[in-house]
């Protein structure tokens, strides 16, 4: 059994299901990559993971336990940290305490966990009295996914995290996110960027119309000719 | 002696724009502190805000008639100061009243701005009316105690001038209980987690809830001290000046103005607003003849007209002059607050 097992799900905005029978899995320590083309559901299936969005069938198990109709809050409160594509920082308030608020529910001591964030990012030690808006795009990505690390989950999703950052920061970020998945957090990743993404990954999806189209290790999807045919320009 | 002339037209300066303004000002920074952390909270404009000043220093009256009814006083000091945190807590109780029973309901239907808006002009009028029948739309005088600080009398007689600034005991109050409030006010917002987690939430409300930052919690602790900075400005206005349901809610326009030309959301533009339109407002319709008298070089020169810019009967027009003009050519305001 997986550390995260999202099975069957089927779900929607409205009326019309986005998402048709799409399971979506996570093992400990492990990267798993939601790949696909525009309007694939990638997104929506994460946010189905993190209870963003309703789903009339299929289940969400974390590490076991059932939290299918648990409202978003309270998986954080069971190890999940999302960062959001977009508007994923306080921008008016400074690093450290961009930080400290994502360890708001946290009532123990938090300066251990700040010194590992800072220690993964150290660019956010000698900013960290800034104001996060202030901040390039990469380092606010950086400030995001130090944000969700506060509450020290067990599972990490990441919405694009590479989106509208330069190729080198999309390295260094991922670089950064192998070494997350290193210290034994599961990682679920939405990305636009297939490739360097199935590159990292452990486990890839590719979602096509809300269905499961392949479901594979990174480097057999990396091999796979349909696949690259199809989705990785070649 | 050229140096005296100099000195005297400060003197006038001081005594008729400086003090004043300052006085004015320091009010108007505590009512749109108020306003500007319910935008940035609740993100709408409280139309309520000066009625809600008013029906707070309604309270703070009837204790202070009960304090002296009881022959209690606070020597020198106004009795309204110790009838103050009575006030506070009353109107904390009805703000959250209204919070309960009005604006909880358009919160959980997540409307739009300007349906809160609307709905706090509504509450606006409840809060109206119920001064008006508690306690009367009269004008109303409640400051006792000593009257001055300085007299102008006494600073001639100190400085050997012939323009004396006198200091009113409700000006020196003002603007020291201003000060010690928005220390206290930044402090809790800079320093307390309760106070970062209102920022927090006012900057991106979906990423608050994500952080586990309980909105209730939040909402509530806004309207909280909103009702304490609204109670204790209308008290410092009254003081100062005196009490009547009406100026209170003609107040919200010059509050409304600091709070955007500050940039609303922003509590530091809240009180740079204060000051600006206080300023702005006194000195435009300040009368300049005595000064312009005593700085023009020989004893013969009188000035033929008032030398005044404007009547204070536009008082109200300057405000919205300056909002005019902000909302024309910085819409975010000085401190770059939300956009309006």
């Amino acid at each position: 059994m997986s550390f995260l097992t999202a099975e069957n799900m089927t779900g929607g905005y409205g009326a019309a299901d986005i998402l048709h029978d799409c399971t979506i899995t996570a093992e400990e320590g492990e990267i798993a990559v939601i790949v696909g083309p525009n309007g694939a559901g990638k997104s929506t299936a994460m946010k189905a993971v993190f209870g963003m969005l309703d789903i009339h069938t299929g289940s969400v198990k974390l590490d076991g336990e059932d939290i299918t109709k648990l409202s978003p809050q309270a998986r954080v409160a069971k190890g999940m940290a999302f960062v959001p594509q977009t508007n994923n920082v306080f921008p008016t308030i400074s690093v450290e305490e961009n930080l400290e608020m994502g360890a708001f529910l946290r009532e123990d001591d938090i300066s251990k966990t700040m010194e590992q964030v800072y220690e993964l990012f150290p660019i956010l030690k000698d900013k960290r009295r800034q104001n996060a808006g202030e901040l390039s795009g990469g380092q606010r990505q950086q400030v995001a996914v130090g944000r969700a690390l506060m509450t020290q989950p067990k599972l990490l999703m990441l919405d694009e995290p590479t989106a509208g950052v330069s190729p080198i920061v999309m390295d260094e970020l991922f670089d950064r996110i192998i070494e997350v998945a290193r210290s034994g957090i599961s990682i679920l990743m939405v990305e636009q960027n297939a490739r360097q993404a199935l590159n990292i990954a452990d486990k890839g999806y590719v979602l096509v119309q809300g269905r499961n189209k392949f479901t594979d290790t990174g480097e057999a999807l990396l091999a796979n000719p349909e696949v690259r045919k199809s989705f990785l320009g070649g | 002696m050229e140096g005296m002339e100099i000195l005297n037209a400060l003197a006038v300066f001081s005594n008729y724009v400086l003090v004043p303004a300052l006085t004015y000002g320091s009010q108007l920074a505590l009512g749109a502190l108020g306003v500007t952390l319910i935008y940035g909270v609740l993100r709408f404009s409280n139309f309520a805000h000066g009625d809600t000043m008013a029906f707070g220093t309604m309270v703070v009256i009837l204790f202070t008639w009960l304090f002296q009814s009881w022959g209690i006083s606070f020597g020198p000091l106004p009795t309204a100061l110790l009838a103050l945190p009575f006030g506070i807590l009353v109107c904390i109780a009805l703000v959250l009243l209204s919070d309960k029973f009005v604006y909880r309901f358009y919160r959980r239907k997540k409307a739009a701005p300007v349906i809160f808006m609307i709905a706090s002009m509504g509450v606006m009028f409840v809060m109206n009316g119920l001064v008006r029948f508690i306690i009367s739309p009269k004008d109303i005088q409640f400051r006792d105690g000593e009257r001055f600080i300085i007299k102008a009398r006494e600073f001639k007689q100190m400085f050997g001038l012939d323009e004396g600034v006198a200091i009113k005991v409700t000006q020196g109050i003002t603007v020291v209980i201003a000060i010690v409030v928005v220390i206290a006010l930044f402090w809790f917002l800079n320093r307390t987690r309760t106070g970062k987690s209102m920022r927090a939430f006012s900057d991106n409300e979906d990423l608050a809830l994500l952080s586990g930052i309980n909105p209730d919690k939040v909402v509530m602790i806004t309207w909280m001290i909103a009702a304490a900075l609204a109670t204790i400005a209308g008290t410092l206005y009254g003081l100062d000046k005196s009490f009547k349901a009406f100026t209170y809610f003609m107040l919200l326009l010059p509050i409304f103005a600091s709070a955007i030309v500050g940039g609303l959301g922003s509590p530091l533009g809240a009180i740079a607003g204060g000051y600006l339109i206080a300023f702005t407002e006194i000195m435009l319709t300040y009368a300049y003849k005595k000064v312009a008298e005593y700085m023009v070089p020989g004893d013969e020169w009188e000035a033929d007209s008032l030398m005044q810019l404007l009547s204070t009967d536009y008082k109200f027009a300057v405000s919205f002059m300056i909002l005019l003009l902000v909302l024309l050519f910085r819409p975010t305001g000085i401190f770059k607050g939300k956009s309006v």
